[in-house]
């Protein structure tokens, strides 16, 4: 027989979703995995409910991963999806309440729940799949189970691997590759699990070439650059050991805590350590006190984890003492949104500790930077005696990202502690009057000996409680942001110089930001962006960018007031987080699109938002984004 | 050896090159009459007699008036947060083991605002030598009732007395998965508190010490107007804290062995007379930081190197 028609595309977007615990993630991954081995650009983002075993068949159970893989790199999420593999209608219609899915995408849908014993299954399979065919969506219902019965006793363990080859087949991927991922995902397994695993993608794969009318080839363009595929996660872990951390303080939250897994794999064979402590405050007092005692530590955590920590921030920041924090921010205030996506904690990284806690905050804006950023934090941290906070989010966390390949050979030799002599009466803040900046004594130092303290303190180290030492101690803990930002360099502008609009991004926000201008700017709309790494201190130059364009906004996948809300005036409304820092320190009026979907935006989102605040260019396109914020 | 003809050899043989000077800073800024200055003496004499390096020392504390003592000696001194001097104390004891580590504590600061601190410290078994100011109330911030204060205290917070028992907290330390030392002394049995000290310095493990001391300003009728009339019983053992015959006029002497955990339990379990000296002691436990550094060694750069590219290699495509 001939096989489907082959169908070529720049990229696509395929949603894979199962009840938590069928495995929807893993057949996700491996066909990331198999995307990524084949050459294609790729971006994955996780979509996992709160608890470990929801009630199956709802909604909430919904479990898997949004993969869009596209013949050239790609930088985020992407719009909205092509192709939905749902293992039951409740998975299938998760993604059309989020609002993600295109309203022609094809849909594959395990068939079981049409003749299901239940009749409540029956009827709601019905209802949602007309839904679906009513919107436009073409639906193709796959024997998944029945299918997959044919050679497992329990379809709960392998319809997984059926639907990773059936969507070989529908991407037209080489199988081999397929069968070495699956060896690889099931490495810690037996031989038996590998054989099952396998014989079950190829029967996949065989189904769907036998009955896929179409199949979709996404070509990948081919490279002599060695790549890495991670997850934001995994890129801190390794960042962190490759920046010569010695100690990651931490206590299990969620989306920080799979970075702490892949340290506690490894870290020992480098030398390092992880500490679990017995809770957030002391994680950062245990980074604190070793980093005090002149090793290099972190710790790491998310939202709630950060507002435990806000006294230490104080200490670390009154003691000089260098400490890096990073915060995977998720959906808040509270509990909020534990596995979802917000840029919440910029007002509380910035102002969270009481009193003026002066400290840096930086923020990763991709994946591959995630790998890096620990690197300059740690930097930042010993030579500016600081408190870093890097801010990373779920998105980055979760998603997988494919990069050039780290060149180890570039990190630098550790040099051993110094602990040389210091004359008696070496002062431990010998700040230098023009930028605060002081020589640190490490505990071992012959001649250093002298308390650091929590209360004001001058030059000398000892308590002091009049006006003048207190007012001179926060100048010269302050001037330091002043001197650090004297190294920074404006941001670089993506699209022209000046024009009517000027999106301000930090973040994971910018591969949509950027995407979107590039749209937007297709159309005629004269729109560039710039994204903010450093938000204390902000680098030079921003008022100047601003001043050439006709209008500003941030993007931030934070909550803010909407234009036209009742009771929301000038007066009352609330702004976007970035846009508060950035009104405060330009005093120009700048307005944000801000909004708390717990799911990264999609370029269109963006780019419909950048259309209805530029003045209608030539032609004017409308908006097409249904998607729901 | 008495100290005194110790001392004179030592300076004649030059054997200690340090004089307790060497371990002074400023000078202390507590209360006239305060347990505190005592406690610091003491470490101070532990100290020289042991000869220390007073750079190769670290004092942490948390807040509260105990809490000023790293201002007061001469060490590395890190004056932290209310409650936090333990968790500061384990990342120096996992940093730089080979620092001796003084934590001292109020009862407020370690029993309440340090609860969980506490428990984890003790269940770690960082090396460290663990003393805590015991004097029944909140002193720094004027007279608030603390988890030890008798039953019926008058304070700013309960003008009209407690509203509980005093919690006991030797009770809860022997009780604690991995303890390895603890011990209590009091200020007034200033011989007792020395030799305490000295024992608790020499343990390789998390010595908890409990120190017994009035407030003179706040709390001056704790312990009995500071041991004027407290029911007290000195736990006896040769391999214990030695029991100078002028203690028994305080109190009477009891056979311990501080090896036996369930003896040591029952003791603990006892406040009135309260057991005084080395209620339990386990010297074979691994201290936390030993486990770890056991089983982590920096390798030399270029295996560091080798082994990072080997792990870029799991995320290669």
């Amino acid at each position: 027989m001939s096989g489907p028609r082959l169908v070529r595309l720049s990229e696509h977007i395929v949603e894979i979703v199962s009840d938590a615990g069928e495995g929807a993630q893993k057949a996700a991954v491996s066909f990331a995995q198999v995307c990524a081995k084949a050459g294609n650009g790729l971006w994955t983002v996780e979509i996992i409910p709160s608890e470990i075993q929801p009630p199956p068949h709802t909604t909430g159970s919904a479990s898997g991963n949004r993969i869009r893989l596209a013949e050239n790199p790609v930088t985020n999420v992407g719009n909205l999806a092509n192709v939905v593999f749902a293992f039951n209608e409740m998975a299938l219609l998760s993604r059309f309440e989020a609002g993600t899915v295109a309203s022609d995408a094809l849909i594959l849908i395990d068939d079981q729940w049409a003749e299901h014993d239940i009749e409540a299954y029956r009827q709601s399979y019905r209802r949602v799949l007309n839904d679906v065919r009513n919107k436009g969506c073409r639906v193709m219902e796959i024997p998944l189970e029945k299918e997959t019965l044919r050679h497992v006793d329990n379809p709960q363990r392998g319809k997984n691997m059926f639907a990773l080859g059936l969507l070989c087949a529908l991407y037209n991927k080489d199988l081999e590759i397929a069968k070495g991922v699956i060896a690889n995902v099931f490495k810690k397994k037996s031989q038996e699990v590998i054989d099952t695993a396998i014989k079950l993608c190829v029967a996949g794969y065989q189904w769907g070439l036998d009955n896929f009318e179409t199949s979709y080839e996404v070509p990948a363009v081919p490279t002599d650059a060695a790549k890495v595929a991670m997850n934001g996660n995994t890129a801190l872990a390794l960042g962190a050991i490759a920046a010569g951390f010695d100690l990651c303080s931490m206590y299990p939250i969620t989306p920080a805590t799979s970075a702490s897994h892949v340290l506690s794999d490894m870290f020992e064979d480098f030398g390092g350590f992880v500490h679990q402590a017995e809770d957030e405050i002391a994680a950062i007092g245990v980074a604190l006190g070793a980093s005090w005692a002149g090793k290099t530590a972190l710790t790491i955590t998310s939202g709630p984890g950060m507002a435990l920590k806000t006294e230490f921030q104080g200490l670390a920041v009154m003691t000089e003492t260098p400490l890096v924090i990073v915060d995977v921010q998720r959906g808040g205030p509270s509990t909020g949104l534990p596995t979802k996506i917000e840029q919440g904690d910029l007002l509380h990284a910035l102002y969270g500790a009481p009193g003026d806690a002066p400290k840096v905050v930086m923020a990763a804006s991709t994946i591959e930077e995630c790998y890096y950023i620990l690197s300059v934090a740690r930097r930042i941290a010993e030579q500016f005696r600081m408190l870093v906070i890097v801010l990373s989010d779920a998105n980055l966390a979760t998603g997988q990202q494919l990069f050039d390949r780290p060149d180890v050979s570039h990190t630098p030799r550790r040099a051993p502690l110094d602990l040389s002599p210091v004359p008696a009466g070496t002062l431990p803040y010998d700040w230098d009057p023009v930028t605060g900046l002081s020589h640190r004594l490490i505990p071992g130092q012959p001649g250093g000996m002298g308390v650091i303290t929590s209360l004001n303190h001058d030059r000398n180290g000892k308590a002091c409680y009049d006006s003048e030492r207190n007012q001179r101690a926060h100048k010269m803990r302050s001037r330091k942001l002043a001197a650090l930002q004297k190294s920074l360099q404006p941001p670089e502008i993506h699209g022209d110089p000046d024009g009517d609009l000027l999106m301000v991004g930090w973040g994971s926000t910018r591969g949509a930001i950027e995407e979107a201008v590039d749209m937007a700017r297709k159309q005629g709309v004269k729109v560039s962006s710039i994204n903010i790494q450093f938000l204390s201190p902000l680098p030079p130059g921003l008022k100047e960018i601003f001043s050439r364009f006709k209008k500003v906004m941030t993007v931030e996948l934070n909550y803010s007031d909407d234009w036209g809300d009742p009771l929301i005036t000038e007066e009352s409304r609330r702004y976007g987080q970035l846009a508060w820092v950035l009104r405060a320190t330009t005093l120009m009026d700048i307005d944000c699109y801000a909004k708390v979907p717990g799911r990264p935006y999609m370029p269109i989102e963006i780019r419909d938002e950048i259309l209805r605040n530029v003045e209608t260019p030539s032609e004017k396109v409308p908006a097409e984004s249904h998607a729901k914020a | 050896m008495s100290t005194i003809i110790q001392d004179c050899l030592e300076e004649t043989c030059a054997i200690n090159p340090h004089s307790i000077e060497d371990y002074q800073s400023e000078v202390p800024r507590w209360c006239k009459g305060c347990g505190d200055h005592g406690v610091l003496a003491s470490l101070q004499r532990v100290m020289r007699k042991n000869n220390v390096d007073p750079e190769n020392v670290v004092t942490v504390s948390g807040i509260g008036c105990s809490s000023r003592l790293p201002h007061y000696l001469r060490t590395y001194g890190f004056h932290g947060i209310h409650g936090r001097a333990l968790p500061i104390a384990t990342g120096v004891r996992l940093a730089r083991p080979e620092m001796k580590t003084i934590v001292t504590m109020g009862d407020g600061d370690c029993f309440s605002i340090g609860g969980n601190h506490w428990l984890h410290a003790i269940r770690y078994n960082i090396n460290a030598l663990v003393l805590v100011l015991d004097n029944e109330i909140y002193a720094l911030t004027k007279m608030q009732v603390s988890p030890t204060s008798p039953a019926g205290t008058r304070s700013n917070t309960t003008p009209r007395g407690t509203y509980l028992q005093p919690m006991n907290p030797i009770g809860i330390v022997v009780g604690m998965t991995n303890v390895s030392f603890v011990a209590q002394t009091a200020t007034w049995l200033p011989a007792h508190l020395d030799e305490t000290i000295e024992r608790a310095w020499s343990h390789n493990g998390l010595s908890f010490v409990r120190i017994l001391q009035r407030c003179p300003v706040f709390m001056p009728k704790a312990y009995g107007e500071g041991g004027l009339n407290f029911p007290l019983v000195f736990l006896d053992n040769e391999d214990g804290i030695p029991i100078n015959p002028a203690l028994l006029k305080r109190g009477p002497a009891e056979a311990h062995n501080q090896r036996d955990i369930n003896e040591a339990l029952k003791v603990a379990a006892r406040v009135d007379p309260a057991p005084m000296g080395l209620i339990y002691h386990n010297p074979d436990l691994p201290a936390y930081e030993d486990i770890r550094h056991s089983r982590a060694k920096r390798p030399d750069h270029e295996t560091f190197l080798d082994r990072l590219d080997k792990v870029m290699d799991r995320y290669a495509v």
